[in-house]
């Protein structure tokens, strides 16, 4: 990819992530957190892709460690997530 | 699958991140969000199956492999995140992004060691950013578990000329990257990722017990980044989406959480550079306290006309949320007025009281925010402090050099009685101690809050 499109994709996420969670209330701050916790777990694309590719026995290797890793912190993460929230429904006023 | 289209599922699932981080900010739209997110996510990995090398239509290579790794991966993850306890939740947090953090590191070495001599110098500085960030994030995050765990001690770890040590491995830490990136060499790379573990460990050890949860947060930042970088070199504009928005959001977010302890960020991260051998904890001798039964409690809450109930972390390990309500309701019942005060950082997270009382179905008028709260003390006759003490220490106000110094706290010192429900004169979370405890308008009422709390709702329902 062009790397000045690299770098405005980039700039341009760097803001919204600003600006999507900048007025969030401190009873949000730790499920907030548990739920871009579990959203980097999407490294497991990038650990399925480098699996695909994989030549030798150490790439592989690697590469199946990091999608067991990766797919905890994914799929845990939102499990734990939901949980956290759980907590908050039926009492709203 | 074209390339085209399968690029347009990425953005589909990196919009679906950007409306899961909104979605989470609120708290009528939270758990939506949260599954947009996990929808986004799913979609993400199911697509890549159909990807596979470009302009081919063949399953991916190392199926069987990829998919048991994913199998095993279920097997770990879903069951520790649905059977932990409320009160080992940020630990396990800090786990999954740990894990994460480690991911990204193996993505990054297995695609250099892939590429070989073909790399472009941008990538291998990617991957050396990744492999350094990853493993920091892996080894960082494994420490502050051992902290929340309490594996180890709590309290900040320094050792002589620690900051020397430091300083020095990180020097190595950037000094091997420079080296990687010249000779491109493997036996380079993984002497990176040991030293960028080594400093790990040694940048999270000297943070106290107090500071734990803006490291966690950091370091999931930290873990955004990673991913974003490996999405350069991977070629993957949804991996630099995503890491980048959690690496921005988790940035602001690390902010907002240490203003709200009162924390100066600077001061937290670099910590480890300054920090000084210090007598942290003052050899605290005997001295005398008040200790009162369940009937004394009652009484002088019986007689109150308003009650301020501040709950800490002894709540959550007590699983004391329903006797705490089930008291705040009987004292409503005799005309009390009851509120509660929760310090935004009480108990191991920020919002963590906020959690654990919503599952109780306390309603949320009677939750008051620090700043609500602390100017009613004055007229509160009866301060119920449960299994909280740092958030309630005026040494953070009165005793400059202390380790939460500065950090906002609830004013019950200002409360015409306090009750402190303990289960020993062990003191806090930062390991500091607490006058209040000494003072004479404190009574203190030992054991399990639960316990505790149960006995005081049957004197007081005996008057």
């Amino acid at each position: 990819m062009e790397p000045m499109a690299i770098v405005s994709i980039f700039v341009l996420a760097v803001f919204v992530g600003f600006e999507v969670v900048s007025k969030v209330s401190s009873t949000l701050h730790t499920p907030l957190m548990s739920g871009a916790n579990a959203i980097h777990g999407v490294i497991l694309v990038g650990a399925i892709i480098v699996a695909d590719h994989s030549k030798t026995n150490l790439e592989l290797g690697l590469a199946i460690a990091a999608i067991i890793l990766a797919t905890i912190n994914m799929v845990g993460g939102f499990v734990v997530t939901d949980r956290m929230l759980e907590m908050f429904k039926g009492n709203k006023k | 699958m074209s390339r085209t289209l399968y690029d347009l599922i990425g953005l589909a699932a990196g919009v679906a991140f950007i409306l899961a981080l909104k979605g989470l900010s609120h708290p009528k739209t939270a758990r939506r969000g949260n599954l947009i997110g996990a929808f986004g996510a799913s979609l993400a990995t199911l697509v890549v199956f159909f990807y596979a090398n470009p302009g081919s239509s063949l399953p991916l290579n190392n199926l069987g492999w990829i998919l048991g790794a994913m199998l095993i991966g279920l097997v770990i993850g879903v069951p520790a995140a649905r059977k932990v306890q409320m009160t080992q939740m940020p630990q396990l947090v800090a786990l999954f992004n740990g894990v994460g953090g480690g991911a990204a590191a193996l993505v990054a070495i297995v695609e250099y060691l892939h590429l070989g001599a073909e790399a472009t110098t941008a990538e291998v500085i990617f991957t050396v950013f990744t492999v350094i960030v990853g493993c920091v994030s892996f080894s960082g995050s494994v420490i502050t578990f051992m902290k929340l765990q309490e594996l180890m001690t709590t309290r900040p770890v320094i050792f002589p000329a620690g900051r020397f040590v430091i300083a020095a491995t990180l020097a190595s830490v950037l000094g091997v990257g420079g080296w990687v990136v010249n000779s491109l060499g493997t036996t380079p790379l993984l002497i990176l990722a040991g030293l960028s573990l080594l400093f790990g460990v040694l940048f999270v050890l000297p943070v106290g017990g107090a500071d734990v949860p803006i490291v966690i947060s950091l370091l999931n930042a930290f873990t955004g980044l990673t991913v974003a970088a490996s999405g350069y070199v991977l070629d993957s504009v949804l991996l630099i989406i995503a890491g980048t928005l959690v690496g921005a959001s988790g940035t602001i977010l690390t902010r907002l959480m240490a203003e709200a302890m009162g924390r100066s960020l600077f001061g937290t991260l670099f910590g480890a550079f300054t920090a000084k051998p210090q007598d942290v904890a003052a050899a605290g001798e005997e001295r005398p306290v008040r200790s009162g039964s369940p009937d004394d409690v009652a009484i002088l809450l019986n007689y109150a006309r308003r009650v301020v109930i501040v709950p800490g972390f002894g709540l959550a390990v007590a699983q004391a949320q329903h006797t705490v309500r089930e008291l705040a309701d009987l004292m409503i019942s005799k005309g009390i007025d009851v509120a509660y005060g929760i310090h935004p950082v009480a108990g191991r997270m920020p919002g963590h009281m906020n959690v654990l009382l919503a599952e109780a179905n306390v309603p949320y008028d009677q939750l008051l925010e620090m700043d609500e709260v602390n100017p009613t003390f004055g007229q509160t006759d009866v301060a119920i402090v449960i299994g909280a003490n740092d958030v309630v220490n005026p040494a953070a106000q009165t005793t400059p050099g202390c380790p939460i110094y500065g950090m906002p706290i609830l004013e019950v010192n200002h409360a015409a009685n306090i009750i402190f429900l303990k289960r020993s004169m062990r003191p806090g979370f930062a390991g500091i101690e607490n006058e209040l405890l000494y003072d004479p308008k404190t009574m203190l009422l030992f054991g399990d809050a639960k316990a505790s709390l149960t006995k005081v709702v049957s004197a007081l329902k005996a008057l």
